[in-house]
């Protein structure tokens, strides 16, 4: 693998988590428990697929074969994204999704953190808009966590379920392989493994505020990132392919 | 409209002499333009339609996220979805805008939506119509939003304050939504040939709800005369109705595409368009709830509102528990 | 069925970046202060309208009544020398 051809790699796992992840939420939007949340679930979704544009837009260019954003989004197949598992997760009640949200956001924080020092004038460019966005997206998932996990009985149960529900998918966020070890090793990556005890470190004490138990360190889900997915990818994709796919060629 | 024929409980217009020095006090402030402002005293009907119209306004505003919401996942390009979920979010923002404005009436957002939920309160008709193609929402942009604007542009005048500057915000955010549904339409109307009979289909599909969105003629009606005395309403149906029309045509003469209407044409005298017998069968039909998706909205609408009780009763019973510890504290 | 108790009403103010006093712009509804706050930047700011965000709950905003309004406010018409329309500076003088 050429170091181009990883660092495109490396962008596609970087959009296609924005991507899954802002198309999930986006699915709230005339759904939530409240207006005020209708509201601020879709800026979340709305930020997501902003860094969705700036990062496809860049891998594109990595890649060099005339793909834009929008085909890269539109044109893959599940077996070429590189999106981590957590992401693709139904939303659930509103308690997995937001479990899901504080999980990806602390995860997602950390990373873009690194990556502002990136040595690629480009990915730290990104990184900086990006961690603006996540710094608030953080402060309000990680509330809604408090929130629920210490509010009613109810709230708490459903909390807890969604924890344990997802905890098997947090392990993938810190695994490397080949393409994030060489992007680390040339400045252009973040050293994912070393987020690892930070994020603990806050998923953790929020957990402990908010009256939940972590579960213990297990078996880890992986295969996203080398694009072996869930089944429940393939409807995403449906769904946001269908009017490409439906019409080649056409423009919108 | 939005708000569609909606009723004041009055069975005629009261002269100035039968009014009462308060009632007439009143009028007085109304014809002199200034604004009515919440626990100033107002005549009971004022304020009862005042909550039924903006009530009405706001569930047609969130209701309206569902058939636009539907294309969320499925909008062909990131900027397009992007800019869908932006304007349907929008939405949400002004059925939250105009719930706050109802409740400086006396009302609690509660109530009013327990009264949408039961099925009580109205919303458009327009609503009750499906998106079947990405064209409907171009459709949708253009002509309902279009003919949304038209009523909500003159509302900013409007003698009650919290209404009017909630129409004032509103104004300013919704200039975008028919734009970007014309934008919609252009690309479509100059694309591939399906793509332009994916327009037409649409425009078909469309135009007469959305001439149907302006209520039945109320030249008549006393509800209306009163609404317009009360300067709650500023124009009738009918005049509304007419400059959606000649506003219309020359789009969608742009765009090439043709109005379902053989009645259609320019009158040079009248200096506006003559146009066909809009079908009020089918709009009392729809608004008595037999729309071809009054029962799945409302449907999705409960779901949404039960769905998330625990959610809202945790984030209170959290925020109890909070302060109860920050007194604790500070003891 | 309403719920046994709706979040309640804030009233939202914002500070744009003119430099401006906090302007209220609407209200919206929370369970606490800190949701208020998320919750005005999400509703109120979308489109770069702020730089600061004051909420305060609605039932706390102690309010003149409007059938004062009289008393209060018509006293200040007849005190027209506190506006400087009221002198009258010899042209030639320029601004002032």
């Amino acid at each position: 693998m050429t170091g181009q051809d990883a660092l495109f790699e490396y962008l596609l796992r970087l959009s296609d988590n924005a991507l899954i992840l802002g198309h999930r939420l986006s699915e709230w939007c005339g759904h939530s428990p409240a207006l005020e949340e209708d509201l601020a679930l879709s800026n979340v979704a709305l930020d997501l697929i902003g860094q969705t544009q700036l990062w496809l837009s860049l891998a594109g260019e990595v890649e060099g074969k005339g793909r834009d954003a929008d085909k890269l989004a539109y044109l893959r197949d599940a077996r070429d994204f590189r999106n981590v598992l957590l992401v693709e997760q139904p939303n659930g009640d509103f308690a997995l999704t937001m479990a899901r949200q504080f999980f990806f956001d602390a995860w997602h924080y950390l990373l873009l953190r690194e990556l502002k020092g990136s040595k690629d004038a480009r990915i730290a460019e990104i990184a900086a808009k990006g961690l603006k966005e996540v710094t608030y997206h953080l402060e309000r998932s990680r509330d809604w966590v408090l929130r629920l996990g210490d509010g009613t009985e109810e709230s708490h149960r459903r909390m807890q379920t969604a924890i344990d529900d997802l905890w098997m998918y947090t392990g993938e966020l810190f695994e490397s392989d080949e393409v994030d070890q060489a992007m680390a090793r040339e400045g252009i990556g973040a050293d994912l493994a070393a987020l690892h005890e930070p994020w603990l470190g806050l998923v953790r004490a929020t957990a402990e505020e908010a009256t939940l138990t972590l579960p213990q360190p297990g078996w880890a889900q992986r295969g996203g990132k080398r694009g072996i997915h869930s089944e429940h990818l393939g409807y995403i994709l449906a769904d946001l392919q269908f009017l490409q796919r439906a019409y080649p060629n056409a423009t919108w | 409209m939005y708000a569609q024929m909606v009723k004041t409980g009055v069975d005629h217009i009261q002269s100035k002499e039968e009014m009462s020095p308060e009632e007439r006090a009143f009028q007085d402030r109304v014809d002199a333009d200034i604004k009515i402002e919440p626990k100033e005293w107002m005549p009971e009907a004022y304020r009862k339609t005042l909550i039924r119209q903006i009530s009405q306004h706001a569930h047609s505003e969130i209701i309206g996220m569902q058939p636009e919401g539907n294309w969320i996942t499925r909008a062909p390009t990131l900027e397009r979805k992007a800019i869908l979920l932006a304007k349907v979010q929008d939405e949400a923002g002004h059925g939250l805008y105009l719930y706050c404005a109802a409740e400086t009436l006396g009302v609690s957002r509660d109530e009013l939506l327990e009264q949408l939920n039961s099925g009580k309160a109205k919303y458009s008709s327009i609503f009750n119509y499906p998106t079947l193609t990405w064209a409907d929402i171009g459709a949708i942009g253009w002509l309902v939003d279009g003919a949304a604007i038209m009523n909500q542009v003159p509302l900013q005048r409007c003698s009650y304050g919290p209404y009017s500057r909630a129409m004032v915000r509103i104004c300013k955010e919704e200039s975008f939504h028919q734009r970007q549904g014309y934008d919609i339409m252009m690309k479509l109307a100059k694309g591939t040939p399906e793509q332009k009979a994916m327009a037409q289909d649409a425009l078909n599909r469309w135009w007469w709800p959305s001439l149907m969105m302006f209520g039945p003629s109320d030249a008549e009606s006393v509800h209306s005369a009163q609404s317009m005395r009360w300067k709650i309403k500023i124009n009738s149906n009918d005049e509304l109705r007419q400059k959606f029309v000649d506003q219309t045509v020359p789009q969608a003469e742009y765009l090439g595409l043709t109005v379902p209407d053989p009645d259609l044409k320019w009158n040079a005298e009248r200096g506006h368009y003559d146009f066909g017998a809009v079908n009020w069968d089918e709009f009392y039909q729809v608004v008595a709830g037999n729309g071809p998706c009054n029962r799945q909205r409302l449907r999705t609408r409960v779901k949404a509102y039960e769905e998330g009780r625990w959610v809202r009763e945790a984030a209170d019973a959290y925020a109890a528990k909070k302060a109860a510890r920050a007194q604790v504290k500070a003891a | 069925m309403t719920d046994k108790k709706e979040w309640p009403l804030w009233e939202v103010f914002i500070r744009s970046q003119h430099g401006l006093a906090h302007r209220h712009v609407g209200s919206l509804h929370a369970p606490d202060a800190e949701m208020a706050i998320m919750n005005a930047r999400d509703v109120y700011t979308r489109r770069n309208e702020g730089v600061s965000i004051w909420v305060v709950k609605a039932s706390e905003i102690a309010a003149s009544s409007p059938s004062e309004k009289g008393p209060l406010f018509d006293p200040a018409n007849s005190k027209v020398y506190r506006h400087p329309t009221f002198y009258e500076i010899p042209e030639e003088l320029g601004h002032m």
